[in-house]
């Protein structure tokens, strides 16, 4: 699934990267506990988040994440969107909960490995 | 050849910033060339540390070797030390406080991830004094 349907799915807004949406990425991981991130992710591209503070960017960064997605409406800060900038990575922004954003996903067909 | 030697002060006071110098040698070593899954492996182990180092231990310093099969990853800090390293290194202890929980951390998931994705991980750590945490990865 690219980048451009998961924005479409979560009627998400892109905050920054809009020039990578046409990225693939086949699973996720929804956390809003970094320390869980670090020690759980394997190939999960997308990071579903509601915490909002740039160590999210840096966890993505080491894990090789391509899209963080923050939900509950989040707006990320300016040096946020300049930390994921640099590193490439999209941000999107999503007024869904949590729950709803990651089923909609999964019964979308983003099922992971 | 010699080994590629890195050096990065981590500053203690800052929880928000914290990551920088591991965000500097993950694009040393992607610009190295290095396999990906190498490279995420250091990372996540200096990030983990790093992290530490700021919310349990007021910074330190962390030097890099990067040798023709080895990546050393070694940080020193002047913190209080770990009193029980076996209790430290079980998964889910934590004495991370509110501001460290806020931001996402203090599950008491970094050590066990370190040791997880190094090769070799020792604690050298004394009450008072402070404490090096030395990591080994295999580049091969
Ligand atoms: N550099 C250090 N100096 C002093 N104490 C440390 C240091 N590193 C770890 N510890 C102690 O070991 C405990 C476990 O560390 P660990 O990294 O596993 O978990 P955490 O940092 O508390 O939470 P998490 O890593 O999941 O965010 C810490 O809570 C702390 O008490
Ligand atoms: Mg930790």
């Amino acid at each position: 699934m690219d980048l451009f349907e998961i924005r479409d799915i979560l009627n998400a807004t892109v905050l920054c990267g809009e020039e990578y949406l046409d990225r693939e990425v086949r699973s996720a991981c929804a956390s809003d506990f970094m320390s869980d991130v670090l020690a759980y992710v394997k190939d999960q591209a997308l990071l579903l988040t509601g915490m909002v503070n740039p160590q999210v960017v840096r966890t993505a960064e080491m894990m090789d994440m391509k899209c963080i997605i923050f939900v509950r409406g989040k707006m990320p800060g300016e040096d946020i969107l300049e930390l994921a900038r640099e590193r490439e990575i999209v941000v999107m922004r999503s007024e869904m909960r949590m729950f709803i954003a990651c089923g909609l996903l999964y019964s979308r067909g983003l099922a992971g490995e | 050849m010699g080994d590629l030697k890195l050096n990065y002060e981590v500053d203690g006071g800052d929880l928000i910033q914290a990551g920088e110098a591991s965000s500097k040698m993950k694009m040393t070593l992607k610009k190295l060339g290095l396999p990906p899954e190498v490279i995420r492996r250091a990372s996540i182990c200096m990030y983990e540390g790093e992290i530490n180092m700021v919310i349990h231990a007021d910074g330190g310093q962390v030097e890099v070797d990067v040798g023709m099969d080895t990546i050393t990853i070694r940080l020193t800090d002047h913190g209080p030390g770990i009193p029980d390293v076996d209790q430290a290194m079980e998964e889910g202890f934590s004495t991370a406080g509110d501001v460290a929980r806020d931001l996402g951390f203090g599950a008491g998931m970094g050590l066990p991830n370190m040791k997880r994705c190094s090769d070799d991980m020792q604690i050298d750590t004394q009450v008072g004094v402070g404490t090096t945490v030395t990591m080994k990865i295999h580049i091969n």
